[in-house]
């Protein structure tokens, strides 16, 4: 035996397959005390399986898995914490009518004579809290506070239960940049106690910020792994993808040349636009043949504005014009009929997962198809074209869409608009949790719509994605509009600046 | 093929459920497997069937509509309100020509159907809360209407289609069956129909795809009423009489009739194929039961726990399917 204590955690041959299909592929990986361990790849390269064994969420597997140099096999979430690894999953699983320390406590109230002790229980919150330098008051309610908080208060939950091997998944997603760095601090003194931390993102920069160690996966591999002060997202990329993918890579690290048309027809004319306290006084142009970017941070009204363009949600004032036509929008069949089309920033309210993909497709051009009867095998067909154009896998059209994977999801969410084009094409958060080689089809096929002379307008919170997209970008900020790029060149630092 | 089976799951496992009480009832009983009966099953759950019909859009869509029996009394009661009754009669009603009691009976349910559609889409209130009170609201109306006596004539037409036979065939039997084929060439070949699915399936999703979300509902909710207003026509015809009360029992033999039958009460799965399944298996269950030897009173014990049982096979066919 040698000289060093055991890892912490410590992977030897994991393999894993659902129903034929390799997840993991034979995959050793070794986290460290004290260590950030960035992990990177495309979706399905096998990262979030691996996670998922770790915390003891799949329990059927080949391999062996170590704690401490002890070998384990967790069965359930419940055995690795109690083994001492907690997992921050996406969708936070916060209860927002509770107080902050009850959410801290959760499943683990102090009690006095059976009764719950609150002042033992908030002094114990508030105490905790402090430690990882997070500042507030434990008596809020969970809901009132911002997204950004809440992770963090999650975060102090599974560490307040024991975990001393944290798995955060996709933290920054939601986040603000200031939000972003504070995380990052509290991770930095999580490190600095000794405990371990598994950093999983989408966001390289991110990954490439706060990790000791990053490990890329592809195709249920492990690629490499890494000190991150030795390497670059442009390393990393290749890595995760395989191939080079110049274009994309201008947005990530480099700045954009945009190229605006002022001279087009407006298609889409936005004066004044106010509802309740979510944006006020929008005014926007959408050209025909060009995309507009909007840019701004989570919470800055955004998400309100794709759907109040959309009819879904009412404007208080302001005036919407379609090919100079005025149209007030009550209802998203009626924005739809004027030539507004719109796909929302989560798959899972766009799409029905328990019918097949062309029905998926055909949903919202049926009244063209034929006003009384459905017409099946003109469904079909359509939907067998559109597979085929945007190279959709499986290539049928009869599969189950909750069967595909979130990349040729939200090609499907893309095809049910492009029967019969609209004027307009509102996209929310068009690439949030893709991998690169997605992202990359959907920029393909946006630009692909913008070029038949559609106007398009992409809302993100991530510069990313406006920057690979957008030929012109306007950036909001607490619900007004607040800069204009245009025909000029413009970095993600300046976009980040602005909002 | 075990891919085309588990999707099949849904149908299959109330078709077995059915064949089993057949069988069970077949052997326990002589009585029970003879022409003559399979009438009298199809008979019984006729007026069950045509409410069942616009229940199963509503459920469909994930809404509930508590109201169809409340709204079949009243239009049962509505259409003799305005028929020429008997001398000894003792009701204040207002006799008009058959085709004009039919008419207005029919308005009637079709105002109360759109005042549930207008409280649940336009107003927001949850179907369940609000269709609530229209079960009272009719209930209310019935009473006001009849004032605790009991009424017996009907138009032509309605005791015809009622009470009458053609071919040997009871007309009632007919339209229930000509109900449920309308119900089942809407909810399949229709655009309509499609949309009933999807909202069903994922309301959000078909609203952003441009699907005008209330209007369904309101439909669905429409139609349900109206369904549910033939029914009680039919039903009072069929009875012989028109009274308060007289269809408290068909709200849960409707419900129990489309979810049973295996259509998901969280909507987007299921059918009218679904729902004549579940209404075999409730007139099967309630036939059978008086034609075998046990104690009546255990019966309705009985019956309980074989809906139970099936809910829960219901209940975890879906978990097969949905797990796949």
């Amino acid at each position: 035996m040698t000289e060093e204590a055991a890892p912490p955690l410590e992977l030897r041959g994991i393999s894993k397959s659902f129903g034929g299909v390799a997840a993991l592929r034979d995959v050793d990986f070794v986290l460290r005390a004290g260590e950030i361990h960035g992990l990177v790849g495309e979706n399905g390269a096998g990262k979030s399986t691996l996670m998922k064994i770790i915390a003891g969420l799949h329990g059927q597997y080949d391999g062996r898995m170590a704690i401490d140099g002890r070998p384990v096999h967790f069965r359930s979430p419940r055995e690795a914490l109690a083994a001492g690894i907690g997992m921050v999953h996406q969708e936070l699983s916060v209860v927002p009518d509770l107080t902050v320390a009850e959410n801290v406590y959760l499943g683990q109230q102090p009690t006095k004579a059976g009764i719950v002790d609150w002042r033992a229980m908030v002094d114990g919150a508030r105490r905790h809290l402090a430690d990882l330098g997070i500042d507030v008051d434990p008596r809020a309610r969970m809901g009132s506070l911002a997204i950004g908080l809440q992770q963090l208060i999650e975060l102090a939950r599974v560490l307040f239960s024991g975990a001393r091997i944290v798995i955060l998944d996709e933290p920054t997603s939601a986040l603000s940049p200031p939000e972003v760095q504070r995380l990052f601090e509290v991770l930095r003194g999580v490190r600095a106690s000794g405990r371990s931390i598994v950093f999983i993102s989408h966001f390289l920069d991110d990954v490439l910020a706060i990790s000791d160690t990053v490990t890329t996966f592809r195709n249920g591999r492990l690629i490499a792994t890494e000190a991150a002060g030795s390497i670059d997202k442009g390393w990393l990329i290749q890595r995760m993808i395989g191939r080079g993918h110049e274009e994309l890579e201008g947005s990530y690290t480099g700045a954009i040349a945009l190229h605006s048309k002022p001279d087009a027809a407006v298609v889409l004319g936005v004066r004044g636009l106010s509802a309740g306290r979510a944006f006020a006084d929008v005014s926007l142009d959408v050209r025909a043949g060009e995309v507009l970017g909007i840019y701004g941070f989570m919470g800055c009204g955004l998400i309100e504005l794709a759907r109040t363009l959309f009819g879904k949600l009412r404007a208080d004032a302001g005036t919407m014009s379609i090919d100079g036509k005025t149209l007030r929008p009550r209802s998203t069949a009626e924005a739809c009929r004027a030539g507004i089309a719109f796909v929302p920033e989560s798959r899972r309210s766009m799409l029905f997962h328990t019918e097949p993909v062309y029905k998926n497709m055909s949903i919202s051009v049926l009244g063209r198809i034929g006003r009384l009867l459905l017409r099946p095998s003109v469904e079909k067909d359509i939907a067998r074209r559109h597979v085929q154009s945007l190279s959709i896998r499986p290539p049928t059209v009869e599969t189950l869409l909750g069967s595909l994977s979130g990349g040729n999801q939200q090609k499907v969410a893309l095809a049910k608009w492009l029967t019969w084009p609209p004027k307009v094409l509102v996209l929310s958060e068009p690439t949030r949790g893709m991998d690169v080689g997605a992202k990359e089809d959907v920029v393909r096929i946006v630009k692909g719509l913008r070029d038949q002379g559609m106007g398009v307008v992409v809302l993100s919170t991530e510069p990313e994605t406006v920057l690979s997209l957008a030929d012109r970008i306007v950036v909001m900020k607490k619900g007004r509009i607040v800069r204009e790029f245009a025909g000029e060149t413009v970095s993600k630092d300046q976009l980040l600046e602005a909002a | 093929m075990t891919v085309f089976l588990r999707n099949q799951m849904r149908i299959i496992a109330p078709f077995a459920t059915l064949i089993v009480l057949v069988a069970f009832f077949s052997l326990t009983s002589r009585s029970f497997a003879s022409l003559d009966n399979a009438a009298n099953v199809l008979t019984q759950i006729s007026v069950t069937g045509i409410i069942a019909v616009g229940l199963t859009f509503v459920i469909l869509c994930a809404e509930i509509d508590l109201s169809v029996a409340a709204i079949a009394n009243v239009t049962g009661i509505a259409v003799a309100y305005f028929t020429l009754q008997e001398g000894y009669v003792n009701i204040a009603n207002v006799p008009l020509p058959g085709f004009a009691a039919i008419l207005l009976a029919l308005l009637g349910c079709f105002m109360l159907g759109l005042v549930n559609a207008a409280g649940i889409t336009l107003i927001g209130i949850p179907s369940f809360i609000m269709t609530l009170a229209m079960m009272q609201i009719g209930a209310g109306i019935s009473a006001l209407l009849v004032r605790g006596q009991i009424a017996y004539a009907v138009p032509d037409l309605v005791s015809l289609l009622g009470a009458g036979r053609v071919a040997g065939i009871p007309c009632l039997v007919l339209v229930a069956a000509a109900f449920l084929l309308a119900g089942h060439l809407v909810l399949t070949y229709t655009r309509f129909g499609r949309y009933v699915y999807m909202v069903g399936g994922n309301r959000e999703a078909a609203e952003y795809a441009g699907v005008n979300v209330r209007l369904v509902l309101g439909a669905v909710i429409v139609i349900s009423a109206m369904c549910s207003g033939v029914a009680g026509m039919l039903g009072v015809a069929h009875f012989g009489s028109a009274q308060q009360n007289e269809f408290d029992g068909y709200l849960l033999d409707a419900i129990a009739a489309v979810v049973v039958g295996g259509t998901s009460l969280f909507g987007g799965r299921g059918g009218i194929g679904n729902t004549i399944i579940g209404l075999l298996i409730l007139g099967v269950l309630n036939n059978g039961l008086d034609h075998i030897q046990i104690d009546s009173f255990l019966k309705i014990l009985i019956r309980g726990l074989i809906l139970l049982a099936a809910l829960i096979i219901n209940v975890y066919v879906q978990k097969v399917r949905d797990s796949a």
